[in-house]
């Protein structure tokens, strides 16, 4: 096994919503390990945790109304990221660790040159001059594929197709070199043949680089063609986590495979007559349901699942806890039958 | 087979956007967006058309033409046997009754100060379809009919979710019984398993209602699952046009064959060779001469007649329409 870089316990990260509504429990206990070199997928639907996750691992949570709870714990190389002072953090935000957003637009500065966004980064953490951090931008442009580097550098970001302004946003994540690049949703915004280019570029990038990824997507077929292992997401908690070829050949929780159900996909001969759906919706984070909390939406649920929350269990197949699942069905996998 | 008569036929249908003058009005004019060239295609009584392209294509401006939303510069739209530019506005609304449209986002289409009862009460008001205790009945057949609760008549858009909210916007377009719907992006904003949801109660309610589609979507695999047709469009204009069946097993335009081979598929042991598109979609207001598609085509007989002479869309295969010099010898 490769380095370990990063270790994630039981992280909580919990938000007090206004008109005193309650908690708001977005991330509740999720763990993971995060190796170099290596891509982990996190994966699930809107409000199930995965960019709360993400912001908690670069302590990015506005608090108030957020807070990670005490208990928690985000280890970078044997430091406690939760226990840091800032100063000591911002060396490592942007550095060490760095992120890609969704919007390309709305994270990029628009009164700054492209190449000023992407230099300060190397000005703050690197100590390069303005001419150096410059140099390294347009270097930043051309390994990042944008055409017409010399030129681009000068643009602002309205100047720039979406395609182009994410080479940019991935650029700028890049320029000091990290060890982490969390990816949130990267290619959402972006058309189809414009994903296939920054998907390929990441891939290309991650070789040359050797850094280790954590890419967040709602889409399977891009976790399919891209990370090691994948951490489904589901109600602040991970429902699954298996290497990637287990995972589709074997999915175990009824969420993850009602998901890879309800997938319209173009790899069949027919398209299927109907597609299958997960009835009911995502439930909401101040009242996650009591016992497993996908039950009221599980074919498959009986009484122990609406009272007692299941806790990850083994699947039993390769190495201890590759595979794990947070359901009751591994425990009687008998109940492992359609309910009419 | 008896080929039945169109429900909806669009010919050669013209949508430019003028792009005024550069120097504030002064100078030279610039020019016009050309976001929907020469387009013509029908769809059958009951049956689902896929327009597919990519943003900036002109699908929804095409579907907002078709409409009358949009005031079209050339050509003519027939629906269900009425000829939607030649109506004066009284006939035009009238008309609207019969065709419908849902937008992608269901937050940004819905008042948030209208119940959803006072939503999918509106258009009955309007047309004057329902009174008094026979409107909440149709009301509540309507929520029964898109697979909502009952009890969510009194609420506001806020308070429901991304999937409630679409099916209140297909609701408050079925509440006119129109038999044509326009579905711009309809799904495109929800999550997966919601997504399905959707697309299952779209197909149900088609079946049901004998309802015709224009399903306008950037997502192949989701175009697939409803088309019976499907039509593909680049930078204004149709580049093909094919029954569904025809178009994911064989495509012939080599855009048609970028686009599938870029969707990612949910299967990690799937060695596709993908097809990666080099650069970004040209500005309509400057298309590339000869084929709009020849900087980024990435077929290997690519020649200078492509740069200069604009392929005509014509039949290679019974039904199967392309624009493409080389559309005999399609790429694998």
């Amino acid at each position: 096994m490769t380095e370990l870089l990063l270790r994630v316990r039981d992280l909580r990260t919990y938000f007090v919503t206004e008109q005193g509504r309650g908690t708001a429990r977005a991330v509740d206990g999720v763990s993971f390990d995060l190796h170099a070199g290596e891509t982990l997928g996190i994966v699930g639907e809107s409000g199930c945790g995965k960019t709360v996750t993400s912001l908690s691992l670069l302590r990015l949570i506005p608090e108030p109304p957020g807070h990670i709870l005490p208990g928690s714990f985000i280890e970078l190389e044997g430091r406690n990221l939760l226990t840091l002072a800032p100063k000591a953090l911002r060396a490592i935000r942007g550095n060490e660790m760095a992120m890609i957003f969704q919007e390309p637009m709305t994270s990029l500065n628009p009164v700054f040159t492209v190449g000023d966004q992407i230099a300060e980064a190397a000005i703050v953490h690197q100590g390069l001059s303005r001419r150096a951090a410059r140099a390294r931008a347009i270097e930043m442009l051309k390994l990042v594929g944008l055409p017409d580097p010399e030129t681009r550098v000068d643009h602002y970001p309205h100047q720039l197709s979406g395609g182009m302004r994410q080479r940019v946003m991935i650029a700028m994540a890049l320029v000091c070199g990290p060890k982490v690049l969390i990816a949130d949703e990267p290619t959402t915004a972006l058309d189809v043949t414009i994903q296939a280019q920054i998907l390929e570029l990441l891939n290309r990038l991650q070789d040359e680089l050797g850094m280790a990824v954590i890419l967040i997507t709602h889409d399977l077929g891009i976790v399919a063609g891209t990370v090691d292992r994948v951490l489904v997401m589901y109600a602040g908690q991970v429902v699954e986590s298996a290497p990637t070829p287990e995972l589709f050949a074997r999915p175990l929780h009824p969420y993850t495979e009602g998901l890879l159900a309800s997938v319209p996909r173009l790899d069949t001969p027919h398209p299927r007559r109907r597609l299958h759906s997960i009835p009911g919706q995502v439930p909401a984070a101040t009242a996650w349901p009591a016992g497993c909390r996908f039950h009221p939406r599980c074919p498959y649920a009986w009484d122990r699942c609406t009272v007692e929350e299941p806790p990850l269990l083994d699947a039993g197949k390769g190495e201890p806890a590759s595979h794990v699942v947070r359901c009751w069905l591994l425990a009687e996998p008998a109940r492992r039958t359609r309910q009419p | 087979m008896i080929a039945l008569a169109p429900l909806v036929s669009v010919q050669d249908l013209v949508k430019h956007f003028p792009a005024g003058r550069a120097l504030w009005g002064l100078g030279r004019p610039r020019p016009a967006v050309r976001a929907v060239s020469h387009v013509s295609f029908d769809i059958a009584p009951g049956q689902t058309l896929g327009l597919v392209g990519e943003s900036g294509c002109g699908k929804t401006t095409l579907g907002r033409t078709i409409l009358r939303l949009i005031e079209p510069d050339a050509g003519r739209v027939i629906v269900d046997g009425a000829d939607v530019f030649a109506l004066k506005p009284p006939e035009l609304r009238a008309l609207r009754r019969r065709m419908q449209v849902v937008f992608q986002d269901p937050y940004g289409s819905l008042n948030p100060r209208m119940s959803v009862r006072q939503t999918l009460a509106e258009p009955l008001v309007i047309h004057r379809l329902a009174n008094g205790t026979e409107r909440e009945q149709r009301i509540f057949a309507l929520l029964d009919e898109v697979g909502l609760d009952r009890r969510l008549a009194g609420s506001y858009p806020h308070e429901l979710s991304g999937g409630q909210r679409q099916r209140v916007g297909i609701a408050r377009a079925l509440s006119v019984e129109p038999k044509f719907l326009v579905l711009d992006e309809a799904v495109s904003a929800l999550d997966v398993s919601v997504q399905a949801q959707v697309l299952n109660l779209l197909a149900d309610l088609q079946q049901r209602r004998r309802l015709t589609y224009l399903f306008i979507a950037h997502d192949l695999a989701v175009v697939r699952q409803i088309a019976d047709h499907v039509t593909v469009m680049y930078l204004g204009k149709i580049v093909e046009l094919a029954p569904a069946a025809e178009l994911y097993r064989g495509p012939r335009h080599p855009y048609t064959t970028s686009l599938l081979s870029a969707v990612p598929v949910p299967d990690p042991n799937a060695q596709r060779q993908r097809l990666v598109l080099a650069g970004d979609v040209p500005s309509p207001a400057h298309p590339p001469s000869g084929c709009a598609f020849h900087p980024r085509c990435p077929h290997p007989k690519k020649n200078e007649r492509c740069r200069t002479e604009e392929p005509a869309l014509r039949e290679i295969a019974p039904g199967q329409l392309a624009a493409c010099h080389f559309a005999e010898e399609p790429m694998q």
